[in-house]
């Protein structure tokens, strides 16, 4: 297993985000948590990047525990993500943002990088390479030097993805990647999907659009009120009485 | 812009940084004139200031409120070791650098890993400390009254005490300062910087380790004040507490927000308009606090990004919208 | 024997100082609890609430009068000074509020000098200058009003906060904003409240102060920074914890000044308040969150 969450509880102010989840997700997989709103899908994320600690359980990556670390660190040891309202740079161009991306391949400080040291050079021009090719896998090297506050929403999104590719994750969670995509973008973004997992990065993924969901995940877990009610392949989910049961009345939406 | 950055930045940037100090040493030879020459100094004394404090504002997106004090602490590091323990110059300008870059870890550690107001408030503080001390330290202060028979610097055997010669020592330091800033800026740690003021989260989802980071910044722009502190002192020959108080530090930081955040070409602009303006107009000191108070405010709130930097952004925005993109 | 003797003088002294300082603590942590904002203008208030009912008393000598109007005018200035500096914000990132504030503490500064200049000016005591004794100590009616005023202040404070339905309001904002949002609290309408309150407390605390003080322009940063330090001492948003770390600052410096030299007498605050940034940024009385 690359990750496992084994009995993760977190509660804000009484009331319980996540109650005694374990989950765990294979190395290469693609897998999908969904679950209502307010059901604890993104606490999860903040929990595996580190952004929030877990109050019990324990938390394993690549065989070794990590909860307790912060992000920052998480993030070099190829723990990537993306956010569901999108947080781009936005005083920074496009390239810029995916040499952002790049900085924890890098490593001229503050001194270095005021001098302009001469070693630097070669590093600056790998960044610059590196985040040119991110850009190229999600297409958006026709907009390298605009703004990123100016992209409409779905080339954000990309961005975004390109941003974390550049930092090389060997698991990258996708926070509701699709919200806001129309159509065509969204059918863009499932080849990306199934892409990156044919280069060989596990993906964590939480969706609202259920046919997306189902088309790409190999395992689905469903949260509900902070608990787990199902994990499994996307079929026997479809068919779980405690699943049916969740989203009744509701719309399939998570 | 196209695809050869690499080359055709550098050439360009070659380019206006020649252009800079053809300027400045243009003005050299073209004025002769001591008044506007110390005048020079002075804007370029405040522009040091003014870049390190737009590295931790409009880059970073901390703030200090208690600048002046760190260029006082330079200043008075300088004026103190030279003119009292006859120690060199040079040597004393490093120490002043010590001082301040330990003073700015000791503040910056605690602070910054809290909130965003709470370096403003420590600063604050730490300002006003330094405000008392001098004033009231006198055996090695002086105290309200200054510290005068401080020397000047002096370079291979050359003095430094002229405003002539001591232009070419501030307008040089000032050109490096600038081109070393804008390095940084267009580095690796500068395009982090820039990053954790835009979205702090997205930066560390990346790796970049912005606690530490802004304590860098943070400490690099206490280094600057110091620079020039040190530099004011042996071009005044005295310092007094005076010159470094809270209002000084309102004043930089008005600078910083006439500059336009993230702008170090606005740096430069902003302290040499509020360097000028209060020479120029004999009345304006009376309304210096309600003056600097008004800018900081409407500029706030309707070009949070500083006057000339948000002018310029709203050009860009304009720009994009003819061109149609969605 | 000997050592007691000014301990208790300046015990004395430093409780009004403390109470001043846990007044504009009260009002920091108002605001900050409404809006998470750190209101640098809030020790303006405290300069105009004294400067307003100086004012006033020259106009028509009462003290009531004055100490009423003084507080209300500033009320006003509070709650248009949200209205017109912080309202139309539109990227409420901390820098920007934290430069707008310190913007309009510095204009309200500057305004005051030129409509009072830069003189300083008297107001008279509540009830007399006729001290009492309490063994070696004196004690002036002033400090006796201060302590007095600011225990009513606070337990009205504390009274409006549990007893009233806008008072309820305002701790579900601070308690959780969002759920509030969505009970109907209008999330506008208690910012303005708060910055109201605030600086009524503030103007309080300037008019408390000014007999023993006397009032002028410059007095609000220094007073508003101590009111931050009180308030960071004491918890952020927590009442007894601005109330607690007012009265441990005042005594605190008030001790230093007995005991070390009352020159580094203001140095004392921003000491402490580096001290628990450093050992308990919490403060005394918070909660980790």
């Amino acid at each position: 297993m690359l990750l496992d969450l084994q009995g993760i509880s977190l509660s804000f102010g009484g009331v319980q985000a996540l109650d005694d989840v374990s989950l765990s997700v294979p190395s290469g997989a693609i897998k999908a948590v969904i679950g209502p709103n307010g059901a604890g899908k993104t606490t999860l994320f903040n929990l595996v990047s580190g952004f929030l600690q877990p109050q019990e359980g324990r938390i394993f990556f690549k065989g070794e525990e990590i909860q307790g670390q912060p992000a920052h660190v998480l993030a070099a040891r190829g723990i990537g993500r993306t956010f569901q309202l999108v947080q781009l740079f936005d005083h920074m161009t496009v390239l810029e943002n995916v040499m952002v991306g790049c900085h924890r391949r890098g490593r001229a400080g503050l001194l270095a990088g005021a001098l302009r040291l001469p070693w630097t050079f070669p590093e600056e021009k790998d960044i610059r390479r590196w985040a040119w090719e991110a850009l190229e896998f999600v297409g958006l090297t026709n907009r390298a030097h605009h703004f990123a506050a100016v992209l409409p929403l779905g080339l954000k999104r990309l961005l975004e993805i390109a941003r974390a590719l550049a930092a090389q994750p060997t698991i990258l969670l996708l926070d509701e990647p699709a919200s806001g995509l129309d159509a065509v973008e969204t059918e863009r973004l499932r080849d990306m999907i199934l892409a990156l997992r044919d280069q060989g990065i596990t993906i964590l993924l939480v969706e609202h659009d259920m046919s997306l969901t189902m088309d790409v995940a190999e395992e689905i877990a469903v949260l509900n009120y902070g608990r787990l009610i199902a994990d499994g392949p996307p079929r026997a989910i479809q068919k779980h009485p405690e699943v049916i049961a969740a989203y009744l009345g509701t719309d399939w939406q998570a | 812009m196209g695809d050869a950055l690499g080359e055709g930045f550098i050439r360009r940037l070659f380019n206006r940084w020649t252009l800079f100090a053809a300027m400045a040493a243009l003005v050299a030879v073209v004025l002769e004139n001591n008044y506007y020459l110390s005048l020079l100094n002075f804007i370029g004394i405040h522009a040091i200031l003014v870049v390190g404090l737009n590295l931790l504002m409009g880059y970073g997106g901390q703030i200090s409120l208690g600048h002046a004090a760190f260029f006082g602490l330079g200043a008075y590091t300088s004026g103190i070791l030279t003119a009292s323990y006859g120690v060199n110059p040079w040597l004393a300008l490093i120490a002043g650098l010590i001082v301040c870059g330990i003073a700015a870890f000791l503040i910056g550690v605690p602070a910054l890993k809290l909130h965003g107001y709470y370096l403003a408030m420590a600063t604050l503080g730490f300002g006003i400390i330094v405000y008392i001390v001098l004033n009231e330290a006198l055996p090695w202060t002086g105290g309200p009254s200054g510290l005068s028979g401080i020397p000047s610097l002096s370079l291979g055997g050359l003095k430094l005490d002229t405003p002539w010669r001591l232009y070419f020592l501030i307008w040089l330091t000032v050109w490096a300062i600038l081109l070393i800033s804008a390095n940084l800026v267009d580095s690796r740690t500068g395009r982090a910087l820039r990053a954790l003021h835009d979205s702090e989260a997205a930066a560390r989802s990346l790796g970049v380790d912005t606690a530490r980071l802004k304590l860098q910044v943070f400490i690099w722009s206490a280094l600057y004040a110091s620079l020039a502190g040190s530099l004011y002192a042996h071009t005044l020959n005295f310092v007094a507490p005076a010159s470094f108080g809270f209002m000084f530090s309102i004043k930089l930081v008005t600078m910083v927000v006439l500059g336009g955040m993230a702008s170090i070409w606005g740096s430069l602009l902003g302290a040499a308009v509020l360097t000028v303006l209060p020479e120029l107009l004999a009345v304006f000191h009376d309304y210096e606090t309600i003056v600097f108070g008004a800018i900081l405010m409407v500029v706030m709130i309707f070009l949070p990004r500083g006057l000339v930097r948000g002018i310029l952004d709203l050009r860009e925005l304009r720009k994009y919208k003819r061109e149609g993109v969605r | 024997m000997d050592i007691f003797a000014p301990l208790l003088q300046y015990l004395i002294s430093g409780l009004t100082n403390g109470a001043i300082y846990a007044l504009i603590a009260l009002g920091f942590g108002i605001i900050y609890n409404a809006t998470t904002i750190i209101n640098f203008a809030q020790g303006e208030m405290v300069m105009l609430g004294a400067m307003a009912a100086i004012s006033f008393y020259h106009l028509h000598p009462s003290l009531p009068l004055a100490f009423a109007a003084g507080m209300g005018v500033v009320t006003v200035v509070g709650v248009v000074f949200e209205r017109l500096a912080l309202r139309p914000v539109k990227d409420p990132s901390p820098i920007t509020l934290i430069i707008i504030t310190v913007g309009g503490a510095v204009f309200i500064k500057g305004a005051a000098m030129m409509l009072w200049g830069k003189d300083a000016y008297p107001l008279p005591p509540f009830t007399g200058n006729v001290p009492i004794y309490l063994g070696t100590a004196t004690v002036l009616p002033q400090n006796l009003w201060v302590m007095g005023l600011t225990a009513a202040l606070v337990l009205a404070l504390e009274a409006f906060f549990r007893l009233t339905l806008a008072g309820k309001a305002m701790r579900a904002c601070a308690y959780n904003n969002r759920a509030a949002r969505l009970m109907g609290i209008s999330a506008g309408r208690m910012v303005q409240l708060s910055f109201g309150l605030a600086a009524a407390l503030g103007a309080g605390a300037g008019i408390l102060i000014a007999p023993l003080t006397l009032g002028v322009y410059d007095m609000g940063l220094m007073l508003g920074l101590k009111g931050f330090s009180a308030a960071i001492i004491g918890g952020l948003g927590s009442l007894l914890g601005g109330v607690l770390g007012g009265l441990v600052l005042g005594v605190a410096e008030s001790l230093a000044t007995g005991f070390i030299s009352s020159g580094y007498r203001d140095a004392v605050a921003f000491l402490l308040l580096l001290l628990v940034l450093f050992l308990r940024p919490q403060g005394l009385m918070g909660g980790g969150k």
